[in-house]
C-alpha cells in the first residue's frame, strides 16, 4: 500500500496522566501548541478541530480511538490550504508508554498516498510542538517558537 | 544528550540517516541496498541510532520500517541556536505591530 508517514519520538520525564492531560486540554495546548487549541472532548467517535486564537480552523477530524492514557487516535483533514486539503483524509496517532524513568511518546502522522504534500507540512511542526510540550511538562516553561511559520 | 553526540559521531551513521532523509520508513532491506557495509553492521549501527532516539521504528506485519526522528536534532538546534533567535524575532513582531498600527505610533 502507498502511504507517506511521519514518525516522532521523544521522551518526557513526566507521567502517563500528565502528558495525556497536555494533549487532550486547551489550557495546557495553548501553552506548547502556540496558541492554538483543540476543540474536543477526545471521547471516540467525537469531532476534533484544531483552531487558532482567532478561531480560524487549520485541521479538523473525528477521534477514532480514546484509551486515556495510553493511545490516541484521529482521523485529520486540513482546512487551510486547498492543495493539501484536496489530499483527503490523514491520520494521526499519539502513543503513551512508560519507558525507564520517563515517558515514551511515539506520534505517526500518516496519508495512503504516496509524496503527500500535507505530512511534509506538518512534518515542520512537530518537532517543534513536541519539544515546546516536553519542556513544559519537564520544566513548567514551553520553548519560544524558535521560527515563523 | 551524549547518545545522540555518540551516535552522529560515525560517518556510516550519518549515511544511514541521510538515507533516511531522502526517503523515510525503509526495511533493514532496503537500507542495505548499495551500502558497502555488511547487514549485520547496518543492523548494528541502525541499534545505535534507535538507542540515541535519532531512528525510530515502526512494525508492519513481518516488517520492521526505519524512519529518521527528528525530534533530537531538533531539541539541539533550538539549545544552541534558539537562543540567537528571540531577538531578531522580538523586533520583527515590535516592527509589525507598530506599522499595522492605524496611526503608525511607535
Amino acid at each position: 500500500m502507498s502511504h507517506s508517514r511521519f514518525v516522532y519520538v521523544t521522551f518526557i520525564r513526566s507521567t502517563p496522566e500528565k502528558i495525556w492531560d497536555a494533549l487532550t486540554r486547551p489550557q495546557f495546548q495553548k501553552q506548547y501548541w502556540f496558541g492554538m487549541h483543540i476543540d474536543s472532548d477526545f471521547k471516540a467517535g467525537s469531532p476534533w478541530s484544531l483552531q487558532f486564537e482567532d478561531g480560524r480552523v487549520a485541521d479538523e477530524g473525528e477521534v477514532l480511538e480514546a484509551d486515556p492514557p495510553r493511545r490516541l487516535v484521529i482521523s485529520w483533514r486540513h482546512q487551510m490550504r486547498p492543495e493539501l486539503t484536496a489530499e483527503g483524509e490523514a491520520r494521526a496517532s499519539f502513543d503513551i508508554e512508560p519507558a525507564e524513568g520517563s515517558v515514551k511518546l511515539t506520534v505517526i502522522h500518516d496519508i495512503d498516498r504516496e509524496g503527500s504534500k500535507l505530512i511534509e507540512a506538518v512534518s515542520g511542526g512537530w518537532p517543534s510542538i513536541l519539544s515546546s510540550l516536553k519542556s513544559l511538562l519537564e520544566t513548567g516553561e514551553p520553548l519560544v517558537r524558535p521560527s515563523g511559520g | 544528550m551524549d547518545a545522540v553526540f555518540k551516535a552522529l559521531a560515525d560517518p556510516s551513521r550519518r549515511e544511514l540517516l541521510d538515507r533516511l532523509h531522502a526517503k523515510s520508513g525503509q526495511s533493514l532491506g532496503e537500507l542495505c541496498e548499495g551500502l558497502q557495509m555488511t547487514r549485520q553492521a547496518v543492523t548494528k549501527h541502525l541499534t545505535i541510532l534507535e538507542e540515541a532516539n535519532l531512528v525510530a521504528t515502526v512494525r508492519r506485519g513481518r516488517e520492521k520500517l526505519h524512519y529518521l526522528n527528528p525530534v533530537p536534532i531538533h531539541e539541539i538546534a533550538i539549545r544552541w541556536i534558539g537562543k540567537y533567535q528571540p531577538g531578531p524575532l522580538q523586533a520583527l513582531a515590535e516592527l509589525k505591530t507598530s506599522l499595522e498600527k492605524p496611526d503608525h505610533e511607535p
